[in-house]
């Protein structure tokens, strides 16, 4: 199927589409409390930095970047968990980031989430039911109770769990079981977009196959757009079609996944990549970066990867990259880049 | 003699509703400058055996059978004044987590010279040029102005350099590592690895490193054991045993790794879940799970059902599985588990 062909089925031409979710100029800052000063306010730390991205719908768009980058920070500001003062966040067109918590409900339909850790997202005093019906109380208040209750257990079925189990509580279950409850309670109302912020990492190997394909046959059935947050390279190669990176707070570089693997640009990327452990290899060299990321009292002006960057000149400390758009789609904030010197 | 010789290892837990059966008739050597990798999924018993070979096994966690010898020397059932010459002198530990490793209301400077003097008769002067050297070693810039901070103020990676650190002070023979380098971020990790590496081998020092990512296991040992509801079912050079593996759960492990299937495929996963420590179930602990558990007429396989499977030799790799030692009894040829057996 072409490109045409997919965007026709969503009712719309190439030419007059809309993004799914267009991000613009986010800017996030956390207050820090001081640390000798109970009630003063501390260091202000700049979660988010100038984010700009768009989805389309049907993409699967893996935010990646080691803890701390900003890639939770992100998901939270587009599903309204947290207050956007600075940036735009338009939902198939409408801004979403100023609403009402009345005007908000029909999107949080739309878009649901889930949690990394299902042992912590999952209410405990709750049946797997009860769970998977509160939402659908809320979102669809005229079912009646057969409906919502056969709803749930088709939900069940979905996502490979019984469907007789919806007496049991969250601490029955085994962590993979759970990511499942917490998987079907974001489909129970039908969204069109699911933000998943690191779904797979609290799973073992064998339960995290398991929990993906999962995710992946759901997209294709339901034609479903993700923002699936990871640090796990394997599983953004294998589940992304595009890729954001990003460092403290700022996207480096956002790319079709097959283009980011094939070539990534931003030395930050190639770093990444390169520092991956593989099993196939024997022994491959792995190159790590060298030092922690620079104390955000250091970035003020410049790029804020340049302290580990190998191509790192005067310019980088001086100003800030901005994001540009190169002739392969992709979009990548780097200096040495635009200097055509990687 | 190998430096450290484990044999019949039993370690179990009872509790009120039963009796939970974390490692289960394992066997083992190490020999001096040895690296050797123990993989499993969570709840195979990895961590309780790593406890059990540095006797801080937590109550009501006890070692029922077997022996540990380490040069020649019964370990179990040492009295605790005798381990407290062994552990960390001779054999240390590294654990998951480092903050939680470290004391979080002591300087660095003042639990690692605690550390020292605790093993050494040295004076306040020399323990901490020791410290110092140990810091340097470690490549942590600046050690000097470490020692006066405090554990929160240090990153996740530089926390696990010194924990390293700590585990290097007294030039132990064996380091037992659980999982060092999973709460780390990625292009941190390879740093780690790599000094990991380096350490271990510039000073001969034997390394056991619990782990369940196989990339860095395939770096940094020789040998690899895969332990399964508290019994290892494979274990042989890292190398052979990754490319080609031979026990049925070892290959669906492998299998079910991201990097196995073309991207947005489905990837092969293992039906189930690891069996409770507390039901393993009976025969082979791998049966209910198995690809192999019928046979050509689709019968259950009773042997595997029945009897705990012995260790096979396939080339330098022992299988413990009973599929595994009929195809070699059967054809004589060295290539058991073809594709052709499914």
């Amino acid at each position: 199927m072409s490109r045409e062909d997919a965007l026709a089925g969503f009712g719309r031409s190439a030419d007059q589409v809309t993004p799914l979710l267009d991000v613009r100029h986010l800017h996030h800052r956390f207050m820090l409390p001081d640390r000798r000063r109970l009630c003063r306010r501390g260091r202000r730390l700049q979660a988010l930095d100038d984010v700009t991205l768009t989805l389309q719908r049907g993409d699967a768009l893996c935010v990646v970047g080691e803890s701390g980058s900003g890639k939770s920070t992100l998901a939270r500001a587009i599903m309204g968990l947290l207050a956007v003062r600075e940036g735009e966040i338009r939902y198939d067109g409408e801004r979403i980031d100023q609403l009402s918590a009345r005007r908000r409900l029909p999107y949080r339909r739309r878009m649901q989430m889930i949690f990394q850790d299902p042992h912590a997202s999952l209410n405990p005093r709750l049946t797997l039911r009860q769970t998977l019906e509160e939402p659908l109380h809320v979102h669809f208040p005229t079912w009646s109770r057969s409906d919502v209750t056969a709803r749930a257990r088709s939900l069940m079925q979905d996502v490979g769990l019984n469907p007789d189990w919806g007496e049991r509580y969250a601490h029955e279950l085994s962590g993979g079981q759970r990511q499942r409850v917490a998987i079907a309670r974001a489909l129970s109302v039908d969204p069109e977009f699911i933000v998943a912020d690191e779904p797979v990492s609290a799973l073992d190997l064998s339960v995290q196959a398991q929990v993906l394909n999962l995710l992946l046959a759901t997209q294709v059935e339901r034609r479903l757009t993700y923002l699936f947050i990871t640090h796990d390279l394997a599983v953004v190669e294998h589940f992304a079609t595009r890729v954001a990176v990003m460092y403290r707070g700022t996207l480096c570089e956002v790319a079709d996944a097959d283009t980011l693997f094939a070539t990534p640009r931003h030395p930050y990327t190639q770093a990444l990549l390169e520092s991956r452990p593989r099993f196939d290899d024997a022994h491959a060299a792995r190159h790590g970066l060298r030092g922690e990321p620079m104390a955000d009292s250091a970035v003020r002006h410049g790029c804020v990867f340049r302290d580990r960057c190998p191509y790192a000149m005067t310019r980088c400390e001086r100003e800030t990259p901005v994001a540009h758009t190169l002739t392969d789609g992709r979009r990548i904030a780097c200096h040495a880049v635009e200097e055509a010197r990687i | 003699m190998a430096l450290l010789e484990v044999d019949n290892l039993d370690v179990r837990f009872p509790l009120r509703h039963g009796e939970i059966q974390a490692v289960r008739d394992l066997s083992f050597t190490l020999e001096r400058g040895e690296r050797l990798g123990i993989v499993g999924e969570s709840g195979a018993g990895k961590s309780v055996l790593g406890f059990s070979l540095v006797n801080l096994l937590a109550a009501p966690g006890r070692i029922i059978g077997g022996s540990i010898r380490f040069e020649g020397r019964e370990l179990i059932g040492l009295p605790e004044h005798r381990w407290r010459h062994l552990r960390g002198r001779r054999i240390a530990m590294i654990f998951q987590d480092p903050r939680a490793t470290l004391n979080p209301v002591l300087t660095i400077g003042a639990q690692m010279i605690e550390t020292v003097r605790a093993h050494r008769r040295l004076g306040g002067r020399s323990a901490r040029a020791m410290v110092l050297r140990t810091l340097e070693q470690v490549r942590i810039d600046d050690p000097e102005s470490r020692l006066a901070q405090y554990p929160h103020e240090l990153s996740g990676g530089l926390c696990q350099r010194v924990v390293i650190a700590i585990a290097l002070l007294l030039d132990p023979d064996i380091i037992v590592a659980d999982e060092p380098t999973t709460s780390l971020d990625v292009t941190i990790q390879a740093d780690i690895v790599n000094l990991l590496l380096t350490l271990c081998q510039q000073r001969s020092i034997s390394l056991i490193l619990i782990s369940h990512d196989l990339g860095v296991v395939n770096q940094l040992t020789h040998r690899l054991m895969i332990m399964y509801a508290g019994a290892i079912v494979e274990q042989g050079p890292t190398r052979q045993l990754l490319n080609d593996p031979q026990h049925p759960y070892t290959q669906a492990l492998i299998n079910a790794l991201p990097e196995m299937t073309p991207p947005r495929q489905p990837l092969q996963q293992l039906p189930g879940a690891m069996p409770s420590l507390s039901a393993v179930p009976t025969g082979c602990a791998f049966h209910p799970r198995c690809p192999y558990r019928l046979d050509a007429l689709g019968q259950p396989r009773q042997v595997c059902i029945d009897t705990p499977p012995d260790f096979t030799d396939v080339a330098d790799t022992q299988v413990a599985c009973h599929v595994v030692r009929e195809l070699i009894a059967t054809t004589q040829d060295s290539m058991p588990f073809d594709e052709e057996t499914t």
